[in-house]
């Protein structure tokens, strides 16, 4: 019964269901813009990382190891440049 | 009289005689290339061998030409702009002429010539040095090629058909904006940079694919040629780089075209926002072009030194280092733009940083040659040369990493000598030691020797005498893209000494032709397939490479399996000659390169219908393929033992 049951896929969607719950709180409740920004980044990218581990199976196949570092490598890049070019054009101007 | 305003638009906003006189000689060379075509009757030949092909060693042939071809135009423009500054006060070319000429040299050398120099030499090495019979997607290579080529010949008809760009190959904003820059110049400059990047593109994704899935069996990561590394390496850059030009000409492209204000200095744009875009990627840009290079570099000095390659593993972690770092340095390119003290630092560190692995990959090179039998071939003098030019050019690059002293340098011609010092030692001598060694593997003769190595002195002499003055000039104060300067400053000796080692560097590019005419008549064609004594796999099968490249699956032993067959008795080729399964060849990449043609050169001008009918035309090619049912086709073992009996015997 175990191994019929997708015990993973149906945690997977009801979080990803919560995750939206939460993010639609921002319109409907009244908080500071601050507040509402990090609630929706944060589970923007939780969203992002459940739907690739769970429903686009990284990791599962035996290129896992060079997906998960495709991902890592372009995080950081990403990061980089948009941090970077926060502090160039706009802190440090 | 309708009809001829429409075509006004067209006209030459800057002319001159010598625009005209290119005008025949284009309109002359085309006649003249289509009658020899339909006098000869090569127009089958042309479409069924090589319009057509999606075989790998024909594309990157093809990339291999237009990287020459554009090499000449490039260098055209550079004589002209060291003629014109050889004395004080010239007046050969005006200040316009001399705007248009260094932009359109910097982006046809960058990303016309450069780039489809190292993309040949990935098409025509890496599925031979890893064991496959063609790149992992073919006809997606064919479409790559297709779309830089109508992007190239787009971006050169520019100073014929409305004039060229005129913003620098940088065109930084507000400059390159509507406002400054009138004509359609830097249309032409958004658009032809966006075709052929998307082209980059698709070849990153597509070398990835084969690298990383197409390996002959035994080849682990760390058992791949050097070369296929540092093509591997550049392409994971190329992957993560290219987005953001082509997200940044896109911007480019709607702020002219349809008035958004995404750089423009009002209604909430920002201009310089541009220059952080354009070295975004353009940093991690110049290591996509020099790590092939490097790789190219460490395959032959292995080869001529008679020894394996100096600390294979810290190579392959130099070029690893590199790739991250390459994009954490962008702004060096703009310390002066007027951010704070604490970015620029950031900066410098991270730019100091990045001369620690490439001096890691110097001392393996000359840790290779320690002790090893140097023959001093063509190939090899290149290599030689390049290890102390090249660590000139580097010392001064971190002289120029500096920020605060980076405000004496900046904008100077001190910067052009830095960057022209990496990029010729670096990236040009490496595709001209890569196309000597590598010609009698595609083309079945040596080029020769004597005529490489007048050709490799008047290179270097004439390079270093071109672009050492520089060095003092620029400290001196002499600005680049400066058309023109007074006698009173001083500068007029060592411009001449410039444009004289310019002139030799011409020479020497045109005993290249010769060389290849030479060669080509006088050359043996009995010189086996491996006529340098090599050592890694893509020297393995025959010469000319029959088009599945290997009749059996080549079985690896290690980063040299070649050499291990040789000396070592390592078996390379086991078991029965079985059936191969080959792609069929198609004309639709071909079409689609002459559609985006079209879609691009009507966006330039701004042509609505034309360019919607393009863009369609563009989705139905993809539409068509989705819908296709091509299974490719199949060798008979017959065909394969004829064929190879005809080469000289089963490998």
């Amino acid at each position: 019964m175990k191994e019929l049951f997708p015990a993973k896929q149906v945690v997977g969607f009801v979080a990803s269901l919560v995750l939206t719950a939460v993010a639609l709180l921002v319109y409907f409740t009244d908080m500071t813009f601050t507040v509402g920004m990090t609630i929706l980044l944060a589970t923007a990218f939780i969203q992002a990382f459940l739907q690739i581990v769970v429903f686009m199976h990284a990791g599962e196949s035996k290129d896992g190891k060079s997906i998960y570092t495709n991902i890592l490598y372009a995080v950081f890049i990403a990061l980089v440049t948009v941090f970077g070019t926060l502090l160039i054009l706009l802190w440090d101007m | 009289m309708e009809f001829l305003e429409f075509f006004e638009r067209f006209a030459i906003p800057h002319p001159s005689p010598a625009i005209y006189a290119s005008m025949v000689a284009i309109a002359l060379t085309s006649i003249g290339i289509v009658a020899g075509l339909t006098y000869f009757k090569k127009w089958g030949y042309l479409w069924r061998e090589w319009l057509t092909t999606v075989d790998h060693k024909k594309i990157g042939i093809m990339y291999l030409v237009s990287a020459l071809l554009m090499l000449f135009r490039g260098g055209a423009d550079a004589i002209m702009m060291r003629a014109q500054l050889a004395t004080p006060d010239a007046k050969l070319l005006d200040a316009q002429h001399y705007n248009e000429i260094f932009t359109t040299h910097g982006v046809v050398m960058i990303i016309f010539m450069a780039m489809p120099f190292i993309f040949a030499f990935m098409n025509l090495i890496v599925p031979l040095q890893i064991g496959a019979r063609d790149v992992a997607f073919p006809r997606l290579n064919a479409l790559s090629f297709w779309l830089f080529f109508a992007g190239a010949m787009l971006f050169n008809i520019s100073f014929v058909v409305g004039g060229s760009p005129d913003a620098g190959w940088t065109s930084y904003f507000p400059l390159a904006g509507n406002d400054f820059s009138e004509s359609v110049g830097t249309n032409y400059y958004m658009l032809a940079i966006q075709i052929s990047g998307i082209g980059s593109l698709m070849t990153g994704i597509n070398m990835c694919t084969t690298i990383l899935k197409m390996r002959a069996p035994g080849m682990t990561l760390m058992k791949m040629p050097m070369f296929t590394w540092s093509a591997f390496i550049a392409n994971v850059i190329i992957v993560f780089a290219f987005p953001v030009l082509t997200v940044a000409l896109i911007m480019g492209t709607t702020d002219r075209l349809f008035a958004t204000n995404f750089f423009t200095t009002e209604s909430g744009g920002m201009d310089m926002l541009w220059a952080n875009f354009f070295w975004i990627w353009g940093h991690p840009e110049v290591y996509i072009l020099i790590l092939p290079a490097f790789g190219l570099y460490s395959e032959i000095i292995s080869t001529f030194s008679r020894r394996n390659l100096y600390g294979y593993s810290s190579m392959v972690w130099s070029m690893i280092l590199i790739s991250l770092l390459s994009f954490l340095v962008w702004t060096h390119h703009f310390f002066t733009m007027g951010q704070g003290a604490l970015t620029n630092s950031i900066f410098s560190i991270t730019t100091m940083a990045i001369a620690v692995p490439t001096g890691v990959k110097i001392f393996n090179w000359l840790f290779t040659m320690w002790k090893g039998k140097i023959r001093f071939t063509v190939p090899m003098l290149y290599s030689i040369g390049f290890i102390p030019l090249f660590t000139i050019g580097g010392v001064t690059g971190v002289m120029l990493a500096m920020s605060a002293a980076d405000y004496q340098y900046h904008n100077t011609m001190f910067l052009v000598a830095h960057f022209h010092n990496t990029i010729i030692p670096g990236v040009v001598f490496a595709m001209l030691a890569g196309l000597t060694y590598y010609w009698p593997k595609f083309f079945g003769f040596m080029l020769n020797e004597k005529i490489g190595k007048v050709t490799f002195w008047l290179l270097t002499v004439g390079f270093v005498l071109a672009f050492f003055p520089m060095y003092l000039t620029g400290l001196d104060g002499q600005a680049r893209r400066m058309y023109t300067y007074s006698e009173a400053t001083g500068f007029g000796p060592l411009n001449m000494l410039s444009f004289i080692g310019a002139a030799l560097m011409a020479i020497g590019f045109v005993t290249i032709v010769y060389n290849v005419y030479y060669s080509f008549k006088n050359s043996s064609r009995d010189i086996g397939s491996d006529p340098w004594d090599a050592r890694s796999l893509e020297w393995a099968t025959h010469t000319p490479v029959p088009e599945y490249n290997f009749a059996r699956t080549p079985q690896i032993s290690s980063s040299e399996t070649f050499w291990d067959s040789k000396k070592n008795g390592h078996v390379l080729f086991k078991g029965e000659i079985e059936e191969i399964h080959m792609p069929n060849n198609s004309g639709v990449p071909f079409i689609m390169g002459i559609i985006f043609f079209i879609a691009g050169f009507s966006f330039i001008f701004a042509l609505w219908v034309p360019a919607v009918i393009g863009l369609i035309g563009i989705f139905v090619c993809m539409a068509m393929r989705s819908f296709e049912k091509d299974h490719g086709r199949h060798i008979s073992v017959k065909e394969i033992k004829e064929t190879e009996e005809k080469l000289g015997g089963a490998k």
